[in-house]
This record gives structure tokens, sequence and C-alpha cells, in this order.
């Protein structure tokens, strides 16, 4: 992929070391990073197909020391580019020739635990992991749980609105948020959502503002709802002939009602890349494999286990276990949340895709992925959130090869088109950030990509937050707001003129 | 006053071009049973959104349906039900509320004013719900933003961002909304007779519990009887669901949480679902046209305490807790300001925000119906107003002096 960024503002690059003494007059001595040989661990994140360094990186401790930074940029005319753990598969938090990184790794505190409100006041740069383990002992948890949960932060969270694999039942980051501290780009530090009571006043910006990838603020400070740990809970592994008769078993599950706390799907690699990887007794000879985790009320769990029993046979399971202990869940999930590394142990490199598809068409799509991986002559293991549709088809590639990188993100690109033609999404969970950005025509068009980027106006009208991220072209503020549709002639010549 | 009453979305975006080119500001009405929510719209023509209406697509085994914003909640719940399915938002039938006949309230309407029913604590408010929109901006471009799908992060969370705007941004014409599927068995427990400070402690206790309730509200003898609900005694009450044969046993660990505070009492069948219907719509404190009606988002711990603490300075105040306590409704007998001066500063100190959803024209006009927001967020929502909306010629003057945008 021909990846173009901004192009790089020369003048602000040409003041780099005045900026550097600015920032170090506003922030204490430890807090500014430019020597060249420490901006090396800022120059990607979880996409590391790309790198660049940045000007400089500062990590402030405090709201005023953030405040102070933007403030400063927008002055200055400087770009920023936010990051948490890192951790983003797009490439959200990918650095600027001419911007500055903001790390909010300082900002790593838990402010408060309300348990009488079931809530828990943290700092952006907080471990999502360290949420629950902050409460667990007390009968709670905060239930959004990507897979990257030791690592991942709470802000970088509600930057890309991260899920997990039990989001079909809890919901996915905007859905646990109450409240949150933000700092626009001129300084201004607000606070959006309810503070710890449900939907707060005004515009829904606590909603907008979760999953827009850095692009509208700073956040400082989150709110989130914790949930009480369920009573009871029970899981089933079932393996299939066919992707289709799987694809099926989902979609008689939640027909009947039953909202379990996950569905994963895995295809036939990426079964027999997990048992070889960490041996958890997954039917090898299976198409596909289910695990079906159930929890909640200790006697709903148990009926429901031999509901789902009874469903996962009629829809055709070859095999079936069901859990007798905790232990044994836990081993049925190792092999699913071992994946990515399995997958890692028999490619030298893969991309990590992340569409989502109406259910019905799982096996649609399941057929196309296969079609394409012949055609790129690429393997291809698929996991899925089954439940909720979202696919994460992994793309074995050898970076060494020359053009297999190419090969890799076209073959990517041609799954997520397939995923909207079929009505679906680009991403779920992982953002758009650059990864997905030239892909947004596909489900855009430009009306519908300018009143976005109008939304961003309002926030940031110079552009500085996160710029060549989300959105393919780059407009400036004033010519979105001349941007009109009809090209000026008014349509409907016959409707009455005010 | 001119009416216009486009039939597509190209013809409607034809409308607000113009009144956009003239400055014509716009009133928008879809089912007409919320006029009287917000402050009276200042606007030189009506924008009449009803022939949105009607079920574009139902796709019961993806759990999501499509459907044109005028569609009366009504028709879409008996879709819905025909399926086993429902909207786990449970929105109000809030027509009644401003004297309006039940059931003419639209899917689009609840929405715009992003009202949720007793289920939103654990099923999400209305905006949870939206999971893709079409509309028509200020300017009169059509635009869409979500998809059909719940797990989707890419661009902006526009849908978000229409439901609760009170169509000040754009004019809908399309929702794709997320349904749920409906539990085998619904049963409600009534802990009777507890006073407002043991009620709000007992639903802390009990909404941090493994027991999953789908949903808890305390009722004030008066308002108990006047909801009239079976039991009729004040009563915190708990609604859970799921598979029959696991119902007793969550009466039974109820039990045992809570001890020998109360006996645990059964509502079930038809009684338990009317008594949901009953404090969804707030029946408890209608008709009572001469009360203004207040809607408090507070802390639920702190809900009955602020209540019982606003009934001993506001003498005749009719309340009851939603949501935990997480959601105060009062009825307030007449007074110059509504008791706003009373209420706001108390609601505030918690954190919280009041919304004067009843009151007379007189009233509203002195006391902003929705909490004005500090400069620097007024000073946003402006903006944000102006980029969808440049010559505010959208329901302009419905949020107050909240959201007030260019004019």
């Amino acid at each position: 992929m021909a990846l173009i960024m901004p192009a790089a503002d020369k003048a602000v690059m040409g003041e780099r070391a005045a900026l550097v003494a600015e920032l170090g007059r506003l922030l204490p001595a430890d807090a500014v990073i430019s020597a060249a040989s420490a901006l090396g661990p800022y120059e990607c994140d979880a996409l590391t197909a790309y790198v660049q360094r940045p000007l400089a990186v500062v990590l402030p401790r405090t709201t005023a020391e953030v405040s102070a930074v933007l403030a400063l940029c927008h002055r200055r005319k400087v770009k920023v580019v936010p990051r948490g753990a890192g951790t983003s598969l797009s490439g959200g938090a990918l650095p600027l020739e001419d911007g500055i990184v903001l790390s909010l790794a300082r900002f790593n505190r838990i402010l408060d635990i309300d348990l009488a409100n079931r809530c828990l006041t943290a700092q952006p740069g907080v471990t999502n992991l360290a949420l629950t383990k902050a409460v667990e002992a007390d009968g709670f948890f905060y239930a959004p749980d990507p897979s990257s949960q030791i690592a991942c932060t709470i802000g970088g969270n509600v930057a890309e609105n991260s899920g997990g694999v039990h989001c079909l039942k809890y919901g996915l980051t905007t859905h646990n948020l109450l409240g949150l501290e933000m700092v626009l780009i001129d300084g201004t530090v607000i606070r959006l959502g309810g503070g710890k009571a449900l939907d707060g006043p005004g515009y829904d910006l606590l909603g907008v503002i979760t999953g827009s990838e850095g692009l509208l603020g700073v956040v400082t400070e989150v709110t989130v709802r914790l949930t009480p740990k369920p009573q009871g809970i029970g899981a089933l592994l079932a393996g299939f002939d066919t992707v289709e008769a799987a694809g099926a078993a989902v979609g008689a599950i939640i027909g009947a009602g039953i909202v379990p706390g996950g569905i994963e799907m895995m295809d036939s690699l990426a079964i027999n890349a997990a048992e070889d990887f960490c041996h958890p007794g997954y039917p090898r000879e299976a198409a596909a494999l289910l695990i079906v985790e159930l929890d909640g009320p200790a006697g709903e769990v148990e009926a429901q286990m031999d509901e789902v029993a009874a469903l996962l046979n009629a829809a055709g399971a070859r095999s079936l276990r069901r859990t007798r202990d905790d232990a044994e869940r836990l081993g049925f999930w190792a092999g699913r949340k071992s994946a990515f590394p399995a997958v890692g142990r028999i490619s030298p490199d893969y991309l990590c895709m992340d569409g989502t598809i109406p259910r019905a068409r799982l096996s649609e799509i399941l057929t196309k992925i296969a079609e394409l991986s012949a055609h790129y002559g690429l393997r291809c293991a698929n996991v899925f959130h089954a439940g909720d549709g979202n696919l994460h088809p992994l793309i074995l590639y050898d970076a060494n090869i020359p053009g297999e990188l190419d090969k890799a993100e076209a073959f990517g690109a041609d799954i997520l088109r397939a995923c909207v033609a079929v009505g679906g999404v680009l991403t779920g969970e992982h953002g758009v950030g650059i990864e997905k950005r030239d892909l947004m025509g596909e489900m855009f068009d430009e009306t519908d990509l300018a009143v976005q980027q109008r939304l961003k106006c309002a926030f940031d009208p110079a552009g500085l937050l996160n710029p060549g991220k989300v959105f393919p072209v780059l407009h400036r503020c004033a010519e979105l707001g001349r941007l009109h549709v009809s090209g000026g002639k008014l349509r409907f010549p016959e409707l009455p003129r005010f | 006053m001119e009416r216009f009453q486009p039939t597509s979305a190209e013809r409607l975006a034809g409308v607000i071009e113009r009144a956009h080119a003239a400055g014509t500001r716009l009133h928008l009405v879809g089912g007409g049973t919320k006029a009287g929510f917000g402050h009276p719209v200042v606007a030189d023509a009506v924008l009449d959104l009803s022939a949105f209406s009607g079920i574009e697509r139902y796709e019961p085994a993806e759990q999501v349906i499509t459907l044109g914003p005028a569609t009366p909640l009504a028709t879409v719940q008996a879709a819905l039900a025909e399926e086993g399915q429902r909207l786990a938002f449970d929105p109000p039938d809030i027509g009644p509320v401003f004297g309006e006949a039940p059931g003419l309230g639209t899917v689009g309407g609840a929405i715009a004013a992003n009202l949720s029913g007793p289920g939103r604590p654990r099923a999400g408010a209305a905006r949870d719900h939206l999971l893709g929109v079409e509309a028509v901006t200020g300017r009169g471009e059509i635009f869409k933003a979500g998809g059909r799908v719940v797990k989707n992060v890419t661009g902006y969370d526009l849908p978000k961002l229409m439901a609760g705007s009170f169509g000040t941004l754009a004019a809908m014409t399309r929702l794709t909304l997320r349904v749920a599927g409906r539990a085998p068995a619904t049963v409600t427990a009534a802990l009777l007779d507890l006073d407002p400070a043991a009620a709000g402690r007992l639903m802390q206790r009990i909404s941090g519990s493994a027991l999953e309730p789908l949903a808890i509200a305390y009722l004030p003898a008066e308002v108990a009887v006047r909801t009239r609900h079976p039991l009729a005694a004040a009563a915190v009450l708990v609604r859970f669901d799921g598979p029959s044969v696991a119902l007793d046993e969550r009466l039974a660990d109820l039990q045992t949480l809570v001890g020998d505070i109360a006996p645990v009492e059964a509502i079930d069948g038809p009684d338990s679902d009317e008594t949901w219907v009953a404090i969804r719509d707030i029946a408890g404190l209608l008709p009572d046209g001469a009360r203004a009606l207040w809607r408090l988002s507070v802390p639920p711990a702190a809900g009955c305490s602020l209540a019982a603490d606003l009934a001993t300075s506001i003498p005749g105040l009719r309340w009851f807790a939603d949501w935990a306590g997480g959601r105060l409704w009062l009825a307030v007998p007449p007074l110059a300001d509504a008791g706003a001066a009373i209420i706001r500063p108390r609601v505030q100190a918690l954190g919280g925000h009041a919304t004067l959803v009843r009151a007379p024209a007189a009233i509203k006009a002195q006391v902003p119906a929705f909490e004005p927001p500090p400069a620097g967020l007024a000073a946003l929502e402006a903006r944000i107003r102006a980029a969808f909306d440049p010559a505010g010629i959208l329901n302009p003057g419905i949020l107050g002096s909240g959201i007030s945008g260019p004019n």
C-alpha cells in the first residue's frame, strides 16, 4: 500500500529546537524526549509495518500540563499524535514527521472506586486489566476485555471503542462509560457524560468521542461502569464438519433469545495452529469450532447450558464438550486466546483484519476469503467473534519476500470490500487508523465523509490532532464549509421558494 | 403557518436546501406527541416528516430493523412481538405527559429525545440501540452514518450524536435499530413498606449483586397507589427475566440477599408487565396537569435520599425512582419557578443534572428545560450545531439557552 501521509510542514520542522525548548519550560525535564536515540520506542504502534520518528515525545502527568502542551501546539501549529500503550492494530498512534507524540503513559492512577454507585474513575494510562484487578476482590469487573487487555489502556480503549470476547452480552467500551474529562486542542478542559449518573445532558459528545481515534481531543480522565461478577459460568466447545453448520448453530442460539457472554469461532487452520501451540484439546479434523460461554445466575446458566447443547447437536455438531469446572473452561479459551501467537509461529508475519458482517452472511464471506487466498497465494486463518459477526482473518505472509506485504494488504483490502458488499463494515473494533483509511470510500460517499470532517472541524479547526488517520482526503475546514453536494443548483425547481 | 410534507429524502433535501438559503426556520414534526418537550420552537414553517414511516427491512435473525422515523412505536413493537423480539431500551409512551392521547409516539421521536425506560441501566439507552442513520443536514445534504451491525467503529459514531439532539442537527429519514430477544419468562419481586432511605440502600445492594435484575424501581406509597400496581404500598420492585425454571431460584436468592428487611412477594403474569409499563410511562404522576414534571439523572446511591430531602423542602412533592435510584421523576405542585431554585443546586452538588420536562409556558420562559452547560462546553456544542446547520434553521429554540447555535 502506498500510504501517503500529510505533507510535512517544513516551517514547523525548522523550528524544532525552539519547540523543544518551549515544551521544556512547560514540563519537567524528564517529560520531554527529543534525543533521536530515545524516540525509537515511539516510532510505531502494533501495526509495525509503518514507522516514523516524531519531532519529540512529551509525557505529561497532569491535566494542566496536557492543556499547556496542547495550547502551545495550537499556537505554533504543531501536529499532535496522542498515544496510550501503543497497541493499536490500525496505526492510530503512528507519529508524524512534523508532529509530537503526546503519551498518556504517566496518567497511570486509579482516582476513585465507588462501589455503591458501581463505577470507577481512572486516568487514561491505566491498563484495561488493572481496572478489573482493582475491584475483583469486591465482586466486580470492568466488562470490555480486548485480547490486549494486559497492555492496552482505558484511554486507548476510549479512542478505539474497544470490544473483546464478551461484548455480545456486556457491550463495547461506549456502553460502559459514564463520563470523561478531556482537553481540546486550544487547551480548554471539558467534562462529558453524566459523571456517576447515566445519560449526561446536552449532545451525546461522550458517545462521539468514544471511537474517535484521537482526532477530537485528549482524554485525561475516564469514569467507567463496573459490573457484578456473574454467579455462574460455563462453556461449551463444539466441532462442525462445515462452516455453514457452525454459522447456523450461532443463529439458532441467538434466535432462541439466549445472550451468551461470548460466542467464538475458529476455522481449520486456526484450530490446528492453536492445537500445535498449546494443545487445548480442540478437534483437529473439524472445519469449524465454536466456543459458547454462558454466564449469569447459576440456575439460569445451568438451564441455558442444556438448551445450547441441544441446539448445537441439532445443528449437526460432530463433537461436543461442556465444562465441569473453571479449569476446564479456561482450557477451552487457552487456544482461542493464543490464536495470534499460534499463527505467528507458523508464519513469519501476519496481518490481522477486523471486518464485521451480518451473521447470516458468514459462510459466503468465508468462501470469498478462500477464493482470495488462492488468488493471492497467501494462507489465511480465521478467528471470529461469531455472536456479533466480527471477523479477524489473519493473513500469513513473509515481509522478507519482496512484494508480499503489498500482496497481503491487497488481500486484506479485498476482504474488507467483501464485508461492506454483504452489508457489513470495514472495522468492528480495531479502528480505521491509517490501515483502513483509504477504504473509507467503500462505505461512505463524499457527503458522508464531509459531514464527519465538519464535526472534526468543530473540535479542531486547524486539523492538528492526529491528521492523516481515518479520512482518506484531508480538507481544510473552510473548504468543507463551502462544499455543497448539488453544486449550487437547487433541486426540484417545482418546490415553492421561501 | 406554511407546512411542507416531503415524500422522499431527495425532496426533503430540496426543502431544507431552500430554507437554508433563505434562512427559513423549520419546526420538525413526526408524530407530534412531544411538542411540549424542551422549549417552544421559533419557526416560520412546519416540516412534517410523517411520510418517513414504515418498516423497510426487518431481519429477526440479525436482530436489526430498518424503518422510517415516523413509524409509530406501537407498530414496531407489534411487529417485533410477532417474532418474539422487542426494543430493549423500552421507550416510554410520553405523549400523555403532554396531554396527548396514548399510543401515538414514533420511533424517531424516542430517538430524537433519547428516551429510555426502566431497562436502561442494563440494556442501554435509546442511543445505544441506534446502529445506523440516514438524515438531511441543515444545508440540505443527504448523509448516512453507522451501519447495520452492532460492532462498528468505522468513522465517528454520528448515530449517538443524532440521538438526543431534538432535531437540531439534521432531519432523520431512516433508522437502523438493534432489537433484542424476549426472554421466555419474567417475574417481579416486590419488597413492601420500605422508607426511601432503606429502599435506596437496598436497591444498591441488589444492583451490585450477581442477580442480574432487568429493572429496579422504588415507588413511595402515594405514587404506588396511583401507579395501580397490585400491592398498592411503598415498594422496591425488582424485575427478573430468563428461563422460567430459573426464576424461582432468583426470587429465593433475592430473599437471601434481603434477609429479614422485607419478605419477597412475587408479582407475575400480566400484572408484572403492566406494573413496568406504568413505571415506564410515569403513570403514577399523571395526569395532574397543574404540576411541573422534572426528570433527574443522579448517581444511583444518592437518588432516594435526594428525593426524600426535596420532599421536605417542597411540600406536596410526588416522586418515584427508576434505574435503582439513578433516575428520579418529580411532580411539583405549582411554584413560581417549578422548584428549580431548590432542585437544580442539590442535583448539581451530586454531579447530576435535572430536566424540566413539563411546565406552564410562563415558567419555561424563565427556567431552562435543559441543564445549561459550562462555557467551554457550550461553545463546543454551538460549533457542532453550526457544523450541521450553519443557518440555525432546524428546530431553533427547542433546546433553550442550552444549545442556542448561531441564532
